[in-house]
């Protein structure tokens, strides 16, 4: 193992009572990759994001988070959370704040930034997404897209070394998904390490270096786009391509 | 019928005779006095048994919602948190056994309970008595509406603040909860003046609260009609008046949501 892996995943197994999610997955992630996690529905894949930042707790298996298990009960989970940024397909932006205190509530609070500090960062964060008018607005004023982009900088703004994405875009209107990739885009282009699980073949052909296909609880096959989508191995690859291609 | 005797017998013009008997109500031997010490006591039990139902609703609400959220602990867990878990199912327990004795009961008969058997042998204050007993039971009604609320949240709020990093404790705190309490304010209206209502039992252990107070006047002057509708005058002015600050303050609550 190089010191250049970020999130190293060892024998990760899921059920929920009888039914088995996750299946014994192993896979790492290197510090500036962006690996897009593609598969038909209920193949396991937001559970096994889910599980990188334990929203889902493991039935067994070790994640290894910049040298640490994080699966480890001893483990306080919330200081490793804080470098692990999440997006999900339903936003949950806090709806009783302005997208500015979404975005400097956590850290205030966890990082000990003063309300200057944690304005400023958010601000240039905005900034940087276009949307730096809409600070005083209150979520249920945005459109999804807006949204979602408010969702991406707020996760930002705690400086993570990594971003998981939950189908970012597949919860939004077609002609706002642009927006949101353009700006995943940008931040993958800015070296950001991102997991993200999507249905946007195109994203993944374009800005993934490395492409992971799950099905029934398992990694069936990996590698970079190109092998992914122009020689796919595996039957099972090739028929889920032929269905949504 | 005796509204109707009373305007068809009177003695003299209707209004010289309301004027005589409102005066022999209220007015002779000060007795509109009674009332007023009455609404004193009515509404001191109706806003300390609020705030004990308020802090025994929400740390029961609390409780019960942690706990449902909380996973089985599993083998190879530190003993510090299977012990957490073990303690948090014994309190729950208890806040349950709470909540079933509260809400299969008459107020009437735990206010009775808690003056003459609990407090039999100790010389304790009535309206220290009431306070409790009310508190005691709005508490529970109180408790079921709060974890309502919580549960009315959707599951997304809650990992999105994990997800940052917060604690269990700062994402109730900071994004649970006021949203929940947003939610269910109405609801907590009403149960604030259904409390101001039910203190009217408070006549049961020889408490003089409003209604008591007027059903004193009316044991002196042999008037039913005047101070008994004095009394429920006064409750529906209060409860008005109560609804519309409810109300208001929805509003000003509401201002995030345009």
């Amino acid at each position: 193992m190089t010191t250049d892996v970020l999130i190293e995943v060892k024998d990760l197994k899921k059920e929920f009572g009888r039914q088995k999610a996750l299946n014994g997955v192993n896979v790492h992630i290197k510090k500036a990759d962006v690996m897009v996690v593609i598969g038909p529905s209920g193949s396991g894949k937001s559970t096994f994001l889910r599980c990188l930042n334990l929203l889902e707790t493991p039935t067994s298996g070790t994640i290894l988070f910049e040298g640490t298990d994080i699966t480890d009960p001893r483990v306080d989970i919330n200081e490793h959370r804080r470098k692990m940024g999440m997006v999900f397909q339903q936003f949950n932006l806090f709806p009783h704040m302005t997208v500015l205190k979404n975005m400097t509530l956590a850290p205030m609070k966890l990082l000990n930034k003063s309300k200057a500090e944690a304005e400023d960062k958010a601000m240039s964060l905005l900034e940087r997404v276009g949307l730096r008018d809409r600070a005083d607005a209150y979520p249920s004023q945005l459109s999804g897209g807006q949204k979602q982009r408010i969702a991406i900088v707020r996760a930002l703004c705690m400086d993570p070394n990594v971003m998981l994405f939950d189908e970012p875009t597949s919860a939004l209107d077609p002609e706002m998904v642009g927006e949101v990739l353009e700006v995943m885009k940008s931040l993958a282009d800015s070296g950001m390490t991102m997991v993200v699980v999507s249905h946007e073949m195109g994203f993944a052909r374009e800005v993934a270096t490395r492409v992971v296909f799950m099905d029934e609880g398992c990694i069936v096959e990996e590698g970079s786009p190109e092998d992914i989508f122009t020689a796919p191995k595996s039957d099972r690859l090739k028929s889920f391509l032929n269905k949504i291609l | 019928m005796y509204f109707i005797d009373f305007l068809l017998n009177s003695p003299g013009p209707v209004l010289a005779s309301f004027m005589e008997r409102f005066r022999s109500n209220f007015i002779i031997d000060d007795r509109w006095k009674y009332l007023l010490s009455g609404l004193k006591v009515t509404l001191i039990i109706t806003f300390f048994a609020l705030l004990i139902g308020l802090i025994i609703g929400f740390v029961v609400a609390i409780i019960r919602t942690s706990f449902d959220k909380m996973d089985k602990p599993k083998k190879g867990q530190p003993f510090r948190k299977k012990l957490g878990y073990v303690l948090l199912k014994l309190i729950n327990f208890i806040c349950k056994l709470y909540l079933t004795i509260i809400r299969g009961t008459p107020v009437v008969v735990q206010i009775l309970i808690i003056y003459f058997v609990i407090f039999a042998s100790v010389n304790i204050d009535k309206t220290l008595t009431a306070i409790i007993a009310f508190g005691f039971n709005s508490g529970a009604y109180v408790a079921e509406i709060i974890r309502s609320g919580i549960m009315s949240i959707d599951k997304g709020q809650f990992e999105a603040g994990r997800s940052l990093g917060l604690s269990y404790i700062q994402t109730m705190y900071y994004i649970i909860t006021p949203q929940a309490l947003k939610n269910i304010l109405p609801a907590l209206g009403n149960e604030f003046i259904v409390l101001l209502k039910e203190t009217a039992v408070s006549g049961y252990i020889a408490l003089v609260d409003l209604t008591k107070a007027g059903d004193i006047i009316r044991s002196r002057t042999y008037d039913a009609f005047m101070p008994l509708i004095a009394v429920a005058l006064i409750y529906l002015a209060l409860v008005m008046f109560f609804t519309y600050l409810v109300n208001k303050l929805e509003r000003r609550l509401r201002s995030s949501d345009h």
